[in-house]
């Protein structure tokens, strides 16, 4: 009814090309930015804020990431959470080193450090391919996690081994520690995550991106294209790991507020983030964000909602009553669409095209 | 100069100099080799017959051996446990097929990779809220199996020999036996080697699919069964176990997915390996290498043979 775009004529070809062709979209993307940027810091509490909200953002920029390697490029990696690590630590290093420059700076910058690692770690990606790949890219993990404990001088020779977070500000206004409040570290958050998805957005729909998928459908086929095979899967895990680098030190800054990092960044945030992505849907930037609320959410929705509806429960039961409903939500989503929540998200829109006249 | 000395001879000095201590190395190398092929043979089972990485055979060792422990614990007679628990994993088995596999047939790989990742969630959940969180310890004296050690002298040495370790690798090596001549001779075997051969023509020629998965699922659960008795046996079973498992993956990638002398081979150069180079250079690097060893070991192995040492040729077409 009121979502089609009859009457909207494109005449150039850069409107054609358009990320969002329909003006209602636009419209959409406004509403959604408007209210993640006002109505949201205006009536969401500071619990909402900092176990919803926050690590929502941090989720949905590490699925990113992992979405253009597995999603776009076909590379599965099972490193997501060590290449995080090496974005905290490179962030914490530089942020010690350079106290007088300020952190959105380095936060941003870690992600190239965490992309130096990704490249090495990709090398692999040329010879190696399907599950194969995915259990060489664990090397990365549990090495990287090694070098967290074993490498003193990565948490400054700390006693307690862990990263603390002192006050940082910007323009007067602490963003990361202690004093920094909720909403101040949710704006930081959201502006990094807005800008990083407008940046891979236009990657995965130029020539970079097609060169991705044209690897991912088939890579000898690229290959015989012209595509350097070497160049694109590097670029993939480079760009990838640069993503997860900021999410890293998003998570350990703005979110964790410093803590024992080597333990934040294990096999089961890796995991976590994998399911993000194929839960959201492969290759969708947007389904990386369903993704990253479906999985990140759930377990909070799960331990207070539940005790909120009446349903009485002891610590240990929930944790074990999440683990099985987390399970067996995971199959239940593969099973009614295994191509993601983004796909339903496509449907609905295509049914809300036809919307009230189907036929 | 130093370091290059301590890194490249010196470790090659300590081994010849203490030739017992080097065999004791390689003995533990090979018995954790073993486990660890054990838990990579559910794997192969598994990813030859229907194609899919199950993630969840490290939690079935983990799961299969808790449910024996539970059923000794209810009084029954070692015998009856067995069976009882062989009756869980079936039923496991069957649900699995019934309820993740039969709608998810034809999917890509990754979503049923995911779905075993499903699967391992529910088992966690299950499996902690049955049998509780803590350590459990398999009864060994009622399956008669030894307890105790014996020496062997050695190149002017003696080697230490745990009872349980032999134990385990003739259980390893006869059921390695069992699966072979179930393979080759029976004509299920032979049903199971053709769906891994070809899902298709298997169908065409009259083979059931669902039953041949409920078959392989449940020879996975065996396998599962006796690692989780091998290695309570050892110390205890516990979910600390799933990341012990996790060391099957470059077991699976050095040997080949689809090979079950791969699986065993690449189990005993993993375990080998990896003692070796925690025990002789280890200590240059901290300690703790065995976590990541592993991997590169087969890593470097996989720079040459991408498709693992005995896995299937990868042969590429357009």
């Amino acid at each position: 009814m009121f979502y089609r775009e009859a009457g909207q004529f494109k005449t150039t070809y850069p409107s054609d090309m358009a990320i969002f062709p329909i003006a209602q979209d636009r419209i959409g993307i406004g509403i959604i930015l408007a209210m993640a940027f006002i109505f949201i810091p205006l009536f969401a509490s500071d619990f909402i804020m900092s176990s919803v909200m926050i690590p929502f953002l941090v989720f949905s920029l590490a699925a990113i990431g992992l979405n253009i390697l597995t999603g776009y490029t076909g590379l599965i990696s099972l490193g997501t959470g060590a290449f995080m690590g090496v974005g905290a630590y490179a962030c914490y290093k530089l942020m010690t080193i350079f106290p007088g420059v300020n952190i959105i700076v380095w936060i941003v910058t870690a992600g190239f450090f965490s992309a130096a690692v990704g490249i090495l770690f990709g090398i692999p990606s040329l010879r190696i391919k399907g599950f194969y790949l995915a259990v060489a890219t664990l090397a990365a993990q549990f090495f990287l996690q090694w070098c967290f404990v074993r490498i003193p001088w990565l948490y400054n020779y700390n006693a307690s081994g862990a990263i603390e977070v002192g006050t940082r500000t910007l323009f007067g206004i602490p963003i990361v520690g202690p004093n920094a409040t909720p909403e101040a570290r949710y704006y930081v958050l959201l502006c990094i995550v807005v800008v990083l998805t407008w940046i891979a957005s236009n990657l995965v729909h130029g020539r970079i991106g097609r060169s991705w998928m044209a690897v991912r459908d088939m890579d000898i086929a690229a290959e015989l294209m012209g595509i350097k095979l070497l160049d694109t899967k590097l670029l993939a895990f480079a760009v990838s790991s640069f993503y997860a680098g900021v999410a890293g030190a998003c998570m350990m800054f703005l979110w964790y507020g410093g803590g024992e990092a080597s333990d934040a960044f294990n096999i089961n945030q890796s995991f976590l983030i994998l399911f993000m992505v194929i839960i959201g849907g492969l290759g969708s930037l947007i389904g990386s964000f369903f993704g990253a609320a479906f999985i990140s959410i759930l377990p909070t929705i799960l331990k207070f909602g539940l005790p909120a509806i009446g349903v009485p429960l002891s610590g240990a039961t929930a944790e074990h009553l999440i683990h099985i409903t987390v399970g067996g939500l995971i199959i239940f989503f593969l099973i009614v669409e295994p191509h993601g929540l983004a796909r339903l998200w496509q449907i609905g829109k295509q049914k809300l095209r036809m919307w009230p006249f189907p036929y | 100069m130093h370091a290059l000395y301590m890194v490249l001879i010196d470790p090659f000095v300590q081994m010849v100099s203490a030739p017992d201590l080097f065999v004791q190395t390689i003995w533990e190398g090979l018995v954790a080799g073993v486990l660890y092929a054990l838990i990579a043979l559910g794997f192969v089972l598994i990813f030859k017959a229907s194609g899919v990485f199950n993630f969840a055979q490290g939690m079935m060792v983990v799961f299969a051996g808790l449910t024996l422990i539970a059923f000794q614990d209810m009084g029954l007679p070692a015998i009856a446990a067995l069976a009882a628990s062989l009756a869980v994993m079936y039923l496991l088995a069957l649900s699995i097929e019934r309820v993740v596999l039969r709608p998810l047939v034809n999917q890509p790989d990754i979503i049923l990779f995911m779905a075993t990742f499903g699967i391992t969630y529910i088992l966690i959940g299950f499996g902690e809220m049955i049998f509780g969180g803590e350590p459990r310890e398999v009864n060994t004296k009622a399956f008669f199996l030894p307890q105790g050690s014996f020496e062997i002298p050695i190149l002017g040495g003696f080697v230490q020999i745990q009872k349980i370790d032999v134990a385990a690798a003739v259980i390893a090596a006869l059921m390695i036996a069992a699966l072979g001549f179930f393979f080759q001779k029976t004509r299920i075997g032979r049903a199971l080697r053709a769906v891994a051969d070809s899902h298709k023509a298997a169908l065409s020629v009259g083979i059931s699919l669902n039953q041949i998965w409920v078959i392989v699922w449940f020879a996975a659960g065996i396998v599962a069964l006796v690692a989780g008795i091998m290695w309570g046996a050892r110390s205890n079973v516990s979910f600390a176990l799933q990341v012990v498992a996790l060391k099957a993956l470059p077991v699976l990638i050095l040997g080949g997915f689809t090979s079950i002398p791969g699986a065993i081979i690449g189990g005993l150069i993993i375990g080998v390996g990896e003692k070796l180079g925690e025990f002789y250079w280890g200590p240059l690097m901290g300690g703790g290498i065995e976590s990541w060893l592993a991997y590169f070991i087969a890593l470097g192995f996989l720079l040459f043979r991408p498709q693992g040492l005995f896995g299937d040729k990868i042969i590429e077409r357009i």
